[in-house]
């Protein structure tokens, strides 16, 4: 998977939990929280939605590293790599 | 639900299937924990419930949908709600009121969606106040009602350091402790900002066919997710170590067990399934409140007849008295709606209705034989509403009675039928559990005693429980 792949998944997963949302335009290295109205309720749902649809892992300590698309790319990508070469 | 066999062994079982139990249920089904919900009541509801009677379908608690905000509003109670449960507006068919009134003797204040109407309201009866008043709004604003490590403080403490008249105290205060305070004549100030923003800045709104619309739309969520529920049939017991709650003994004599308890019964009738004594427990900081209300059925819409507000909230004394009355009922003050004016659009309701809710003495009450208890709600129908038509101009004690086609009315006896809270306390305890932990590591409490109030908190107090105790533990 590469970095574009996996803003996709992210985007599709915010998408789901804030339809009420508009996705377009979104700048990729700025706050996804200051740019649409997201609270902890639901990046708690995007982490669970990464755990339940693809088996992604995120620990607590970890949520920082969702703050932006670019920084979802970074710490997401590598672990997208592993679930597929551990299937 | 009846023939299906229940598993040995659950992630969560739910204690109540109220709206704290159902959404509490759907996050923990949504994400893949296997849950139960237990629920002693026939129907599906607790408090905002329905029934029918000959035909006509009722609601028990709902005058209206609290926290509404239009298409489009970020960020608030009723947006975070439906994001969570995956639901979508149209599901809740929420319709805005037509506009509403606070009556006291020589004033009124009238409100309606959105904060405007009352910011004007009160700087025309009350010139000398509006600029505490406007610094109390800041601090309601400003103020985060959800840290709950923060002290508990009076709600009247925190309002008189900006309002001088006492009046304009009570005023504000009717609607707020009537739509949600455990306390007499009182209420927790974090509560208040909670219900002062799901009352003032916010809203109120009404499906078209009540309070079924939500029940039923939260029902069909929980069941796509995969959430089991077992209706009529109650927890007997609640076995525990000490530690934890190791099996949890239903009515009908079946035991499971669970990963983790989530009770939404209240927090003394919780305690009452697993201590092992007869002793009662230590005396809560207050008593306890109920309500009657009388429900007439008319064969008018209340426009039509000269009533075209939705609720008024009224009290005629010099001040507001919300506590438990020396009599079954204390007509002095209450509420009245009229659920047919809610802008439903090309739709209507088919027939009139005219409720009004007023505070109630659950002992007498209870004490009274099927005969008596037949008689005082006779004696009190009249009564409440002949006090309550004072506050609504353009209709009479006359009028009703010609339009009259049906009544009803309920007590606290009523209230405990449907919720098993202890003496029908319709807003539980006054005491309140903020952050739903209990003695054991499993347990854990959410809706009324948790404290987030209303129809919204309700829901929200089961969302944040599940979120904290159950999805966000591995």
């Amino acid at each position: 998977m590469t970095k574009e792949e996996c803003k996709q998944v992210v985007l599709e997963i915010i998408e789901e939990i804030a339809p009420d949302e508009d996705l377009e335009g979104l700048s990729h290295d700025v706050r996804l929280r200051d740019q649409l109205d997201l609270d902890s309720m639901d990046f708690l749902d995007i982490v669970m939605e990464l755990r339940k649809k693809h088996g992604i892992e995120v620990p607590e300590e970890d949520y920082p590293k969702l703050a932006s698309l670019d920084s979802c790319a970074e710490y997401l990508t590598p672990k997208f790599n592993a679930v597929k070469a551990g299937a | 639900m009846g023939a299906r066999s229940l598993k040995p062994h659950y992630d969560a079982v739910i204690i109540g299937c109220g709206m704290a139990g159902l959404a509490a249920g759907i996050r923990m089904a949504m994400y893949d924990r296997s849950v139960l919900i237990v629920e002693s009541h026939n129907a599906p509801g607790g408090l905002n419930s329905f029934y029918a009677l000959e035909g006509r379908k009722f609601d028990v608690g709902l005058h209206a949908v609290t926290n509404y905000v239009p298409p489009g509003a970020k960020g608030t109670p009723l947006v975070k709600l439906l994001r969570q449960l995956r639901l979508r507006r149209e599901d809740l068919d929420l319709c805005p009121q037509r506009g509403s009134r606070i009556a006291f003797p020589g004033i009124d204040l009238a409100f309606d969606n959105g904060f405007a109407r009352l910011g004007e309201s009160v700087a025309e009866a009350f010139p000398a106040e509006i600029d505490g008043f406007r610094a109390l709004r800041a601090h309601v604003a400003a103020f985060d009602p959800f840290d709950d490590t923060a002290p508990v403080v009076s709600a009247r403490e925190v309002m008189g350091r900006y309002l001088r008249s006492p009046v304009l105290t009570d005023m504000l205060l009717c609607p707020i402790l009537y739509y949600g305070s455990a306390r007499e004549n009182d209420i927790d100030f974090d509560q208040f900002v909670i219900l002062w923003r799901s009352l003032f800045e916010e809203g109120f709104a009404r499906p078209h066919e009540g309070v079924r619309v939500v029940i039923r739309a939260l029902l069909k969520r929980f069941r796509e997710a995969g959430g089991e529920r077992k209706m009529k049939c109650g927890v007997r017991r609640l076995h525990t170590d000490g530690a934890r709650v190791t099996a949890v003994e239903l009515e009908d004599g079946l035991t499971v067990t669970a990963d983790a308890v989530l009770s939404t019964a209240g927090a003394r009738e919780t305690e009452a399934l697993w201590s092992a004594t007869d002793q009662p427990a230590a005396p809560e900081p207050g008593r306890r409140l109920s309500f009657v209300e009388t429900i007439t059925v008319l064969d008018a819409q209340p426009a039509d007849l000269g009533a075209e507000e939705t609720i008024i909230f009224f009290n005629d004394s010099e001040r507001f008295h919300y506590e438990r009355p020396a009599a079954a009922v204390d007509p002095r003050s209450g509420v009245i709606c009229f659920p047919n004016n809610y802008d439903y659009g090309e739709r209507r309701l088919d027939e009139g209705f005219f409720r009004v809710t007023a505070l109630a003495d659950y002992d007498r009450w209870a004490a009274l034989s099927p005969e008596a208890y037949r008689a005082e709600k006779d004696a009190w129908y009249p009564r409440l509403q002949e006090s309550a038509l004072r506050f609504v101009p353009g209709l009479d004690m006359d009028t009703v009675r010609a339009h009259t086609r049906y009544i009803d009315m309920f007590t606290p006896c009523t209230v405990k039928r449907f919720t098993r809270h202890i003496e029908g306390a319709v807003y539980g305890a006054p005491r309140k559990h903020r952050d739903g932990t209990t003695r054991f590591d499993n347990l854990f409490l959410a809706g009324t005693d948790q404290g987030f109030l209303g129809i919204t908190g309700a829901m929200l107090s089961g969302i944040s429980m599940a979120n904290r105790h159950v999805l966000s533990r591995r």
